[in-house]
Formats: C-alpha cells, structure tokens, sequence
C-alpha cells in the first residue's frame, strides 16, 4: 500500500495491536467486586504520565467526580484524548495536568464560549498537540477496539487539519483512490460515567453513547462512574441493555449527580450558572485560583462539592429542567 | 431607521430557509443548531436534524446548548452514538453540513483552529470538532458567519474543514467524495454561493439595508459580483417570534455582539 502524504506531528500511543493484545491477555477477566471511592481509582489506575480518556460529550455524561480528584492528587504530564472536550479538557487545564494531548475539540465550551484559562494554557505552548477530528478519533479507537493497527476514512484530506495530525493518507489496493489511515489508540485508562453498573462493572447507558463503546473496548483500563449501583439481576434480566461488559472494567465507581456541571440525560440538565462562572471567573487568573480552592482543592468530596453548588435544591431545579417539567 | 431585528437574528433566519424540508442535515454547535431548530419549526418540520455525539431526528424543544446534550435526542428517532451518525455522512446519506467558522476564504475553506502560526498561534481556537467530517461527507455545506476582513479572507491560516481548497476539481484530486463541498455562506451582509467554473466565492443577495459597497469593504478578498443582485428577504415576524420565545430564549446566539 503507497502511502501518499504523511501529517506531520507524533503519534503519542504505539499503533501495534500485539502490545496491545499482551496487555489483554493478562487482564483479569474475573467477575468481582469492583467498587471503590474516586479517590482509590485516581490513584490505583490514573498516574502520572499516564494517557487519559474521557468518555462523555464535554459537558455532557462526563465523571466529573474523576477528574476533580485527578485536580486533587496533582496529577501531571497526563496524555489526553479529546473529540468535543469542553468542561472536561476546562477542569484538566486548571490543574495544569496536561502534557500531549490528541484532540478535536477543545478550549471552547460551544454555545457558552470559549474558556480563557484553557486558551491561556494553550497559547502558552506548554501542551503538545495532535490535531483530529471528531470522526478520527472515533475511526482510531474503533481500530484500537478491532484490534487491528489502523482505521480507514475520507475525512482531512486536502486541509492543514491532517498535515497537523498523525495520519497517512494512503492509496486503496482496490480502487486506486485516497483514503486518510487513522492509527489505532489504545489508552492507559478511561474513566466513564453511566446511568447504572452493578458492582461487577456491567453498565447500561440511556440516550446517546457518543464514542464511549468504542473507548471501553480501546482502553485498556476502565473507571465507571455511576449515577447508581444497581443489582446484577438488573444487568441479567434485560442482557439486551449492557453496553460496557465487566470484563472491560476496573472500577465501579458510585457517583450520583456525577456528571455536575454537566448534563445527564434523562436525570438532570447543566448548572449553566455554574458554568458561565466559570467562564467569568477565568479571566482574572488570581480570582480563578481562589475559585479553584473554593471548589475543588480545598473540597474533600465529590458530595462538598454538590454541596457548595447548592446541594439538593439546585439539583432538583435541574431534574426539571431536564424533564422539561415547567415548560 | 432601525430594522426590527438584529443582525444575527437575519443570519438565522435567513439560513434557517436554505433548509429543505424531507431533507437531513448534520449541524455544528452554536448558531447552526439554532438555525436548523427555526426550520424545523418554521418551513421544514420534516428535517432529519442529525447530531454528530448521536442524536438523530429529535423533535427540539429548545436550541441545544451542546450538540451532545439531551436536547438533541428529545423525542428523536434514535439516540445512537458518534460512529453511526459519522457513517451516515460517510455513505452520502446526508444532505447539508452547517457550520460556524472562525476565518473563510473565496474558495470556502473555514479555519476554526488557530489565527497566526500554528505553533505560536496568536488566538488558539477549538479545531476541527466535528466540521471537518461533516464538510468532508456530506453533499453541500453551509456556513453561517459574520462578515469582516479578518474572518473574510484571501488564504485562511489554517485550512480546517475543506471548502474547494485551491479551485475547482482539488477536493477531488485530494481524495474527497466527488460532487461534495460548499453551497452557501450566510452573513450578516449576504448571502454568498458559488461559481460553479471557477469555484470562487459569489454574491447572491444583499440583506435589506446594506449596500453592495458594505459587503466588498467587509471582506478581504473579491467576492465574484453577478451582474443583477437580489435583496434578501427580511425575517418574517413568525420567524423572529419563533426564534426568541421558543429557539433560544436564553439568548445564546442571538444575544452576541
């Protein structure tokens, strides 16, 4: 196969499907009790330099709790993949966590604007960057999830998007026309937030899945998060719901209201005031810090945090305006 | 005088009618969501409305905020995930792509990623996102954006989603779907299509109000001028009814400056 036009930036993860498969073969398959607080993920699965992905849609379905407490633990020089990260890719610049990132979409928060501080830490070059798209990184885990070493799309041709990638662009053995070769990603760990799990890992997610099926079955370690923990009888009566099997997952993490700030569909929309805070407090870098410590650094737990947002009152405010309740 | 409505609010509107009913349209976030909700609920009820996180055919009952949160999949037809909705684009199943961009060129390349160098980039921006695959994929893209000469130019910084790249018949050369790339570009101004010789940006109507001179002195490069321009119709009183009460009556997009 020729290979016609290369992008010019690194590949951050090896494309080959034998490490990968090594690391697989040794991974436990047993079916147990995999609970543990936030705090004991972080730091069983989530060290340094490790390479992270989060599952979710930016603010949307996303484990905030695991990413507060990767700000906590000072997590640092994390790789990072991103297809529309918003809040999520926002938390981990605050906590300058980021060392090489392969992203899509970030620093904007899309219809709320663009988040100052993550643009600062952007332009400030201390992040390596791979450019994407959406549909790469999904065609990249999906071959990771395949085990094979490379996806196959006709998205970035022609554009500075795939010069700035790592992609090949390729010539087809077939029909003798381009395609883009996207590599297969296998990252270190995701952390993903569900609807439900039972103890095991066995996972039901309501509404869209965005790129979270394909992003279980690439990483290689797997953090839930989830809303509740139900009883395997749940899982076992309704098999035709189980998106994430528990021999993918490493830790079942239970966390109600787990995707604050963000959206959850079916339970609870975003606290928009919350995160146009955010976005204002941002600008004035010493009065971020001191946001930063009111709301994460000097919080103890994911629960102090809903807390100081406003606890039960504003979560219910937010129950209706999913349901569209008074509309 | 002062027309009764903004100019984001014409952008919307206006774009909302390029949107055939019975067709499917894979939008941006922002002010696309918004336009494709008006259509929905205005000249096109019919629209397959198709989000790129996974959200397919809802019937919106606010502008989405993100195209990834519950609103795009609100009493919709299937809330599947990123991999289906692309691959839709991908077979030619969908019609329109309808973006925002940061900087256009005459040949409708949008760049959405950074002003300056790449690797010291003066304003760093979100990137590609979803824009790229959608450009890429499906037949005909719209662009809706404000109009200046530092959005409107000669060469983008940075070719983030392909429009005709460098002229006619270079998205084919490059390896894109054969009859696929730009179709209108919606500002503040007018509304733009595009020579279908040499690919290269044309004034189609001019807004009311604004003069044929707004629309070169707003834009760094030569928009090919027809030899008769048409006026764009205003928004109707419907549609700005529509668009505040029930669109985006947070005032999102249409509340910008």
């Amino acid at each position: 196969m020729k290979t016609l036009q290369e992008g010019k930036n690194p590949l951050f993860m090896d494309p080959d499907p034998d490490q990968a498969r090594e690391f697989f073969q040794k991974k436990q398959r047993a079916m147990t009790d995999k609970r543990m607080t936030e705090k004991e993920a972080v730091e069983k699965f989530i060290p340094d330099g490790c390479y992270l992905a989060i599952g979710g849609f930016g603010a949307n379905r996303i484990p905030t709790a695991i990413l507060h407490e990767i700000l906590r633990a000072r997590r640092k020089n994390l790789g990072f993949l991103g297809h529309t990260s918003t809040h999520d890719f926002q938390l981990l610049c605050a906590g300058h966590c980021l060392k090489k990132i392969d992203i899509a979409y970030i620093i904007g928060l899309e219809a709320r604007g663009l988040s100052p501080n993550a643009r600062r830490v952007m332009e400030s070059g201390e992040i390596e960057v791979c450019e994407w798209t959406n549909y790469a990184l999904c065609v990249r885990l999906r071959a990771a999830a395949e085990g094979v070493s490379f996806g196959i799309a006709r998205n970035m041709l022609g554009t500075d998007t795939l010069k700035m990638s790592g992609a090949k662009v390729i010539e087809c053995p077939f029909t003798g026309k381009k395609f883009v070769a996207l590599p297969a990603i296998w990252p270190d760990v995701a952390a993903i937030h569900v609807h439900e799990a039972d103890i095991y890992g066995n996972c039901h997610i309501r509404g869209i899945s965005v790129a979270d099926l394909e992003l279980a079955r690439a990483a290689k370690r797997v953090i839930i998060t989830a809303e509740r923990l139900v009883d395997s009888y749940a899982i076992r009566i309704n098999p035709t719901r189980t998106v994430i099997p528990f021999y993918l997952v490493d830790a079942v993490v239970e966390v109600p209201f787990g995707s604050y700030p963000g959206n959850m569909a079916y339970e609870y929309f975003s606290d928009e005031a919350h995160l146009s805070q955010w976005l204002t407090t941002e600008k004035d870098p010493a009065e971020f810090q001191l946001f930063l410590n009111k709301y994460i650094y000097d919080v103890s737990s994911f629960e102090e945090y809903l807390e100081l947002c406003g606890g039960i009152k504003k979560l219910k405010e937010l129950r209706r305006l999913e349901a569209l309740v008074d509309r | 005088m002062e027309p009764g409505y903004n100019k984001i609010e014409m952008m919307i509107c206006t774009a909302a009618r390029f949107l055939e009913d019975g067709k499917t349209v894979a939008v941006g976030t922002g002010a696309p969501c918004a336009a494709a909700m008006l259509a929905q609920k205005v000249n096109a009820p019919n629209l397959v409305i198709i989000f790129e996180a996974g959200g397919l055919a809802p019937l919106l009952p606010q502008m989405p905020i993100s195209v990834g949160d519950s609103r795009t999949f609100f009493r919709g037809i299937m809330a599947a995930g990123m991999n289906e909705m692309m691959t839709t684009c991908c077979r030619g199943l969908v019609d329109y792509a309808f973006l925002g961009g940061a900087q256009i060129d005459k040949f409708g390349n949008i760049n959405s990623t950074v002003i300056g160098d790449y690797h010291k980039p003066k304003v760093r921006f979100p990137g590609s996102g979803g824009a790229n695959d959608f450009a890429s994929f499906c037949w005909q893209t719209l662009v809706i954006t404000v109009q200046n000469k530092t959005r409107f130019v000669e060469k983008v910084d940075f070719i983030t989603s392909p429009g005709y790249l460098t002229g006619p018949g270079e998205r084919e050369k490059a390896g894109l779907p054969a009859g696929s790339g730009p179709y209108k570009i919606i500002t503040n101004l007018a509304v733009m299509g595009f020579d279908p010789e040499t690919r290269e940006m044309m004034i189609e109507s001019i807004h009311q109000g604004v003069e044929l001179i707004d629309v070169l002195e707003n834009s760094s490069f030569k928009p090919i001028i027809p030899e008769k321009t048409s006026i764009t119709p205003p928004p109707s009183e419907r549609e700005l009814q529509i668009l505040r009460r029930e669109v985006d009556p947070n005032r999102y997009i249409i509340g910008r400056q």
